[in-house]
């Protein structure tokens, strides 16, 4: 048991290591969400009156109602980025060093995805300390209460990417997960804009948002920021939290990646 | 008992077959040479020997234990450098060693004391704080045998580990590595493209298209072919030849 938490706890400080000496990708991880948040949102404040909605118990200006899906979209990058970098990119030669640990194999790639989305959470917490200087101020309370709900989020998001990585060949390159990944996870959510509104512009977009996993994501994060529920954003992610990470660790096998380069 | 034990291992990509049948034992202390062609199946041979890739056929045992049914035994007996560098630029020399034993699942005082031992052998105690970006090839190629020895394998295997370094540092690391078999009672798998790092005792593995074509002592196979080693190893290798 100790040799397992000497392993985990060894993974987790590279990539806190990493973090702190790779400044320049931390302030890039933050610029993507500020400039939504402080030019976005500013230019379309008129625009999206936002009516009352749970979790919020009043009338709030749009920076309030995206800063959850801006502190998911942090994990959605960071996932996708992550996972895929782990199994192709120049982070091969560090993959190749942890699978020669005797450690099983499921336990080495569970432990990375669990790393990965810790660190990414401090990233979100700096993305939200920047909003709550700029205004946008959820209860203290809550912003503990969404710690696990983040981490829940970042392990399902990590999963995702690490499954999509072994399962297609197109999307080794970023651009290609960005057009056909990241991109309609994110704008088919609630993470931009309330769901009923989708519903008075579309009936079928409003269901295509409504059943993304994304949403669900989002609207637990949202609703543990402002010390609310939400089952059925729980049950969903924690059932596809499981459901990515066990496909993703049964389909990963570096021989697979070798065969569909020499084929 | 033997370091290495290779046992019938075949190997294929789809329909392409990259190894066939291959077999060979490395004893304990030996310095075994792994020659072979570019495309001769070295490289898929490494990835099988670091379980990156899954055995489909045959068997590897290192010291006694198979790499198919007991895992964990077999890869604590194993260190490897690879080929092409696997260090973290940014961290410290001893960062990168710390993280291996982690993985490794070694405590925190065994990892203390090994550490100080492997840096204090390769002559980098004074550089442990160094960030690895700031080292030359060869220096990162004694902190990769560093980190390869920390948990005391049996078996080290190293692939071209002395590409990208200017002659001087290709012979000390080769004259290092077999002072460590000597003294240290180590087996090491050395894989290189480079006659000149064979030497007459070395036990010689000639690999081609997939097969072994030749093994056994170095002089010796060298007789058998046609003189010396590179003359043998041209004859062995000529396309259309196997064996």
């Amino acid at each position: 048991m100790n040799a397992y938490w000497q392993c985990f706890s060894g993974i987790v400080l590279r990539e806190w290591l990493r973090f702190v000496l790779q400044r320049t990708r931390f302030l890039s991880a933050l610029v993507r969400p500020l400039l939504w948040l402080l030019v976005f949102a500013a230019g379309f404040r008129a625009a999206l009156g936002i009516a009352i909605i749970a979790p919020y118990d009043t009338y709030i200006p749009y920076e309030v109602y995206i800063v959850p899906g801006l502190a998911c979209m942090i994990l959605l990058f960071n996932g996708m980025q992550g996972s895929l970098s782990m199994v192709y990119d120049r982070e091969m030669g560090s993959m190749r060093v942890l699978l020669t640990s005797p450690l099983p194999r499921t336990f080495l790639l569970c432990s990375k995805l669990l790393a990965t989305s810790l660190i990414s959470l401090l990233q979100v917490y700096a993305f939200l300390g920047i909003a709550w200087v700029y205004g946008v101020q959820p209860p203290v309370m809550g912003l503990l209460m969404a710690l696990p709900a983040l981490l829940l989020v970042a392990l399902m998001l990590s999963a995702l990417g690490l499954l999509l990585s072994n399962a297609i060949r197109q999307l080794e390159n970023f651009a290609g997960v960005m057009n056909f990944v990241i991109f309609p996870l994110f704008f088919l959510s609630s993470a931009l804009y309330p769901l009923w509104k989708m519903r008075d512009s579309s009936e079928w977009l409003y269901w295509l948002c409504a059943l993304n996993p994304f949403s669900h994501a989002v609207e637990l994060v949202r609703f543990a920021l402002y010390e609310r529920f939400n089952p059925l954003a729980l049950a969903v992610c924690v059932g596809l939290t499981l459901v990515f990470a066990l496909l993703a660790v049964l389909t990963f096998n570096p021989q697979h990646a070798a065969l569909r380069k020499s084929t | 008992m033997n370091a290495l034990e290779v046992s019938d291992l075949s190997f294929s990509y789809g329909a392409r077959e990259a190894l066939r049948q291959v077999s060979f034992s490395l004893a304990p202390g030996r310095f075994a040479a792994l020659l072979g062609p570019n495309g001769a199946g070295k490289s898929t041979l490494i990835a099988l020997l670091t379980r990156l890739y899954d055995v489909q056929r045959g068997d590897i045992r290192v010291g006694g234990c198979s790499l198919r049914d007991a895992a964990r035994p077999a890869l604590k007996q194993l260190g490897v450098v690879f080929q092409q560098s696997t260090l973290d630029l940014d961290l410290s020399v001893e960062q990168n060693l710390r993280y291996h034993a982690a993985l490794h699942g070694m405590s925190r005082r065994q990892t203390g004391l090994r550490v100080d031992a492997e840096l204090a052998r390769q002559a980098l105690t004074e550089r442990r704080r160094e960030r690895v970006r700031e080292l030359n090839g060869g220096h990162r190629r004694r902190v990769e045998i560093a980190r390869a020895l920390l948990h005391e394998p049996r078996l080290l295997l190293l692939d071209e580990a002395s590409v990208g370094l200017d002659p001087a540092s290709r012979l000390a690391l080769n004259q290092h590595i077999r002072s460590l078999c000597r003294e240290q009672h180590l087996s090491v798998l050395w894989t290189t493209h480079l006659l000149d790092e064979v030497h007459a005792s070395d036990d010689l593995l000639i690999l081609h298209q997939g097969r072994l074509v030749a093994s056994g002592q170095a002089d010796v196979l060298s007789l058998e072919h046609g003189g010396d080693l590179g003359s043998a190893f041209a004859r062995l290798t000529t396309p259309g030849v196997t064996g």
